[in-house]
């Protein structure tokens, strides 16, 4: 299967601190590839280059065979790149179903429409309505989005990147925040969409992780210090020390 | 040529004079991220103090150091009674009250000193000539303007690089809560550092008060270029306050001292000197957009000095 | 749907009815100030119309937008000079003029966020300031006094106070009309994300400059549109109409109002102006009482006038 994500010696440094080193990475087409690894290994850092709101020092970032390390972040999406965030970045001014209806704007042309109501478009509505129902957002797409619980804040971050019909979803620990019923019923979210999608997934949910990832790179201090399916990983004694030890002993053994 | 030195000494000493309003502006914003449209009403209660009490006092001195005191004291009691409830708001908020600020204090001054503003004269002993160098002569009181305010910048130097109060200035200025979770008392530090920037505009408002002006709306009228300084110099960054300050200090006089003999050459000499005025004004904006450009985040932008 | 009789719509219909209604009152009563009053009210609610739609509802705050009333009414302040009555020509150069600076400040300015496109625009306003206080030929620092109102085909006459009352309330309701239908077309949903979400707005694609150029331009023709206006109104132009402190008396209008509300700006207009009436009665230092009031009703009062009666609904 091609490789629809390709990302080679991606580095980034903030003034003496390398975030990202050196990082490739290669990721086939319906797969769903887990990044994980301690705190301030770098992983919102490649997140934010894979999505153009970061620029990379240097190295060079192949999205469906083409090269979009110089492509600005709002054209990504439009290729079919979608990025979800680890801090909720809503439109908390804008009811739910707004929220989703501008992702499935931004996809349709160009915006410079000024009369036509385009909350009566069925056009951006329906698509809206179609991946609010996929998260299970239905019944509160009235609501304004200020007003949903953090975990349904969560699922309608992933919503709109769904309603931008992308082909590969970035998600940012998606599961951040939520107790055990709703990482549950996100578990199950990503492995329906599993099914549909690309998926490059960070998460410090191991539960989770080990559970969807089909191979899974482990980053520490910025570089890749492992990768593999989750059985290589979970026996590789490197990431044992350096990470899944620390988990253990966090959640006591 | 001699001539040429002296519009360079006046630019330097309009910089200077700029930078120490546009240094408390940045520190403020930079480190309670505040934005202090009233920062030009401190600078306008500077000169009508000094002008107040060295007329009581029958001292310039006196009346200088009386008036910067009672400024530093205003300064910290807008901070208490009004800046401490804006913090954390959004910035609209701020430029709304601050105006509101600006209203109430140009009504103030009208009620309380008239409408028609006042002169603050020179001591004989400050106004005549220094000679600086062979052939030049420079005025004793503009040169101790640069000299004072030179000073202040080193002072403010080494407050902010070597004191404990500086670190605390420049950890606040990246990390607000952390400063306040290290047991730090932010509330005194805040008015402490409102209060420096009050003093500081209240010194430039005192010290151009007997070369430039002492009226209602004299605040206004400067803190635009104020603000186009922390711009071009990057909002936070008194090293960029200082070096914006310079530059537009000297653009400003050797542009409108130049600007009409510039112009004489192709116009008029009517044209050149209606048109000059206007153009020489513009020079700063063009840097500052010329600045937006190439770096919109200012020359040394972010927390640094 | 028992929106449509709430407080807030009673209210505003009331209100709309009232100013269409001014001129008879004024006929009745002979209080031709109140004519003259509030043709500047509606004047200046058309410009802070302009500013809600980027301010309110785009969340750009400009601190320049008064810049526009003095090039929109210099534009017909300098062609009436020249001997160029026409309003056929003088209110489309005015339109044109002003389209073209906001395209230009606009473009420079919105390249910074938050208090640096603040701080910028405030500039450029001054600059614009600068220019035309410099311009001798046309009054300069002094002003200039139009001789005729700009003129159209007969029966139009604007010199005539009534008519123009009502060229002017006319205006405004287009305008308002007009940024209600921007603002929930797919233009406007983008101008609202951006204001809730800029950097999001561009994750999810949108190249949200031009978008906010673009309103930006619009804001701005039609705040040189009141400019035009006003010159008519007062017979005079000068640098005066565009000091910085008069964006400050149009954002004041914007959030008194209630920001991104599509009847706020005509609230805040009433109110800013009316308050001002009634405190230089009381006293010559009015702006004494107006300064900390604004303080307060930014510490306290949340949402302006528009979020007042939509609270008195549900409270």
């Amino acid at each position: 299967m091609a490789d629809l994500l390709r990302v080679e010696n991606l580095s980034k440094r903030f003034g003496g601190i390398v975030a990202t080193d050196n990082i490739a990475m290669a990721i086939p087409e319906g797969e769903l590839h887990a990044v994980i690894g301690p705190n301030g290994a770098g992983k919102t850092t490649l997140i934010a280059q894979l999505s153009g709101q970061l620029v990379p020092d240097s190295g060079q970032i192949h999205f469906a065979d083409s090269d979009i390390t110089a492509v600005p972040m709002y054209a990504r999406s439009l290729l079919g790149l979608a990025r979800s965030f680890q801090i909720t970045s809503l439109f908390l001014g804008l009811s739910v179903l707004d929220n989703a209806a501008l992702a499935v704007q931004a996809r349709t042309g160009h915006s410079f429409h000024f009369w036509r109501n385009a909350r009566h478009e069925p056009e951006l509505r329906d698509p809206a309505r179609a991946a609010l129902a996929r998260v299970g957002l239905n019944a509160r797409a009235a609501l304004p989005a200020a007003a949903l619980s953090h975990g349904e804040h969560r699922l309608l971050e992933l919503a709109m990147a769904l309603a931008s019909q992308p082909r590969m979803l970035l998600l940012d620990e998606p599961m951040a925040g939520l107790g055990p019923e709703e990482s549950a019923r996100m578990v199950s979210m990503l492995r329906d969409l599993k099914k549909e999608l690309t998926i490059l997934l960070v998460e410090h949910d191991m539960e989770a992780v080990f559970a969807l990832a089909d191979r899974i790179t482990v980053l520490v201090y910025g570089r890749v210090i492992a990768s593999g399916n989750p059985e290589e990983i979970r026996r590789n004694a490197q990431v044992r020390d350096a990470y899944l030890g620390e988990q253990e002993a966090v959640h006591g053994g | 040529m001699t001539l040429f030195i002296e519009q360079c000494l006046n630019g330097l000493q309009f910089g200077l004079l700029l930078f120490l309003l546009a240094a408390g502006l940045t520190l403020v914003f930079g480190i309670m991220d505040l934005v202090n449209l009233a920062h030009g009403s401190l600078y306008m209660l500077g000169a009508y103090f000094a002008a107040t009490f060295a007329a009581w006092t029958d001292s310039f001195v006196l009346g200088v150091v009386l008036a910067l005191g009672a400024t530093l004291l205003v300064g910290m009691a807008v901070e208490i009674i009004a800046m401490r409830r804006l913090y954390g708001r959004d910035h609209l908020d701020h430029v709304l009250a601050t105006f509101g600020l600006i209203l109430f204090f140009d009504e103030l001054v009208r009620l309380v000193w008239g409408p028609s503003g006042m002169s603050l004269s020179l001591p004989s002993w400050l106004n005549t000539s220094v000679r600086i160098l062979p052939g030049i002569d420079y005025s004793a009181y503009k040169l101790s303007i640069i000299i004072v305010s030179l000073a202040v910048a080193v002072f403010l130097y080494f407050l902010v690089m070597r004191t404990r109060i500086g670190m605390l200035i420049r950890a606040g200025a990246s990390n607000r809560e952390m400063v306040g979770a290290l047991g730090v008392n932010i509330k005194l530090l805040f008015t402490i550092v409102f209060g420096l920037g009050a003093a500081l505009a209240g010194l430039a408002g005192l010290m151009q008060a007997p070369i430039l002006t002492v009226q209602i709306g004299m605040g206004e009228n400067i803190l635009i270029l104020a603000f186009v300084i922390t711009v071009i110099g990057g909002i936070g960054s008194i090293r960029g306050a200082f070096v914006a300050a310079i530059l537009v200090g000297l653009i400003d006089t050797l542009g409108r001292a130049y600007f009409t003999d510039l112009l004489r050459l192709t116009f008029t000499k009517e044209t050149a000197a209606t048109a000059a005025p206007a153009l020489s004004s513009m020079l700063i904006y063009l840097l500052m957009a010329i600045v937006l450009v190439i770096k919109p985040e200012g020359l040394f932008s972010a927390s640094g000095k | 749907m028992s929106g449509w009789l709430s407080t807030r719509n009673v209210a505003t219909a009331v209100l709309l009815l009232a100013l269409v209604l001014l001129p008879v009152y004024v006929e009745l009563t002979g209080s031709r100030f109140l004519l003259t009053l509030f043709t500047r009210i509606v004047i200046l609610a058309l410009a802070a119309v302009s500013l809600n739609l980027i301010l309110g509802y785009g969340g750009m705050m400009s601190f320049g937008h008064a810049a526009y009333l003095g090039i929109g009414g210099y534009a017909v302040g300098m062609l009436a000079f020249e001997g160029v009555y026409s309003g056929f020509v003088q209110w489309p150069a005015a339109l044109a003029v002003s389209a073209l600076f906001a395209l230009l400040i606009g473009a420079l300015s919105l390249r910074t966020r938050g208090v640096y496109f603040i701080m910028i625009t405030l500039a450029f306003a001054q600059m614009a300031y600068y220019i035309v206080a410099g311009l001798a030929r046309y009054g300069g620092d002094d002003g200039l006094t139009i001789q005729k109102r700009s003129e159209f085909f007969a029966p139009l006459n604007l010199s005539n106070k009534v008519q123009f009352y009502y060229v002017c309330l006319t205006l405004l309701f287009a305008s308002i009309y007009l940024v209600w239908r921007i603002v929930n077309s797919r233009f406007g949903m983008v101008i609202q994300g951006s204001r809730s979400n800029d950097t999001r707005m561009r994750a999810i694609g949108f190249p949200t400059y031009r978008y906010k150029l673009t309103c930006f331009v619009i804001a701005g023709t039609l705040c040189g549109l009141a400019g035009a206006l006003l010159a008519n109104h007062t017979d005079f132009v000068s640098p005066a109409m565009m000091y910085w402190t008069r964006s400050g008396d149009l954002i004041i209008m914007v959030v008194l109002g209630g920001m991104g509300s599509i009847f706020g700006p005509l609230f805040g207009a009433i109110a800013l102006l009316i308050l001002e009436e009634a405190l230089s009665g009381i006293t010559e230092y009015w702006q004494i009482i107006l300064g900390p009031l604004l303080l307060l009703v930014v510490l306290f009062g949340r949402g302006g006038i528009d979020g007042l009666l939509g609270k008195v609904r549900h409270g």
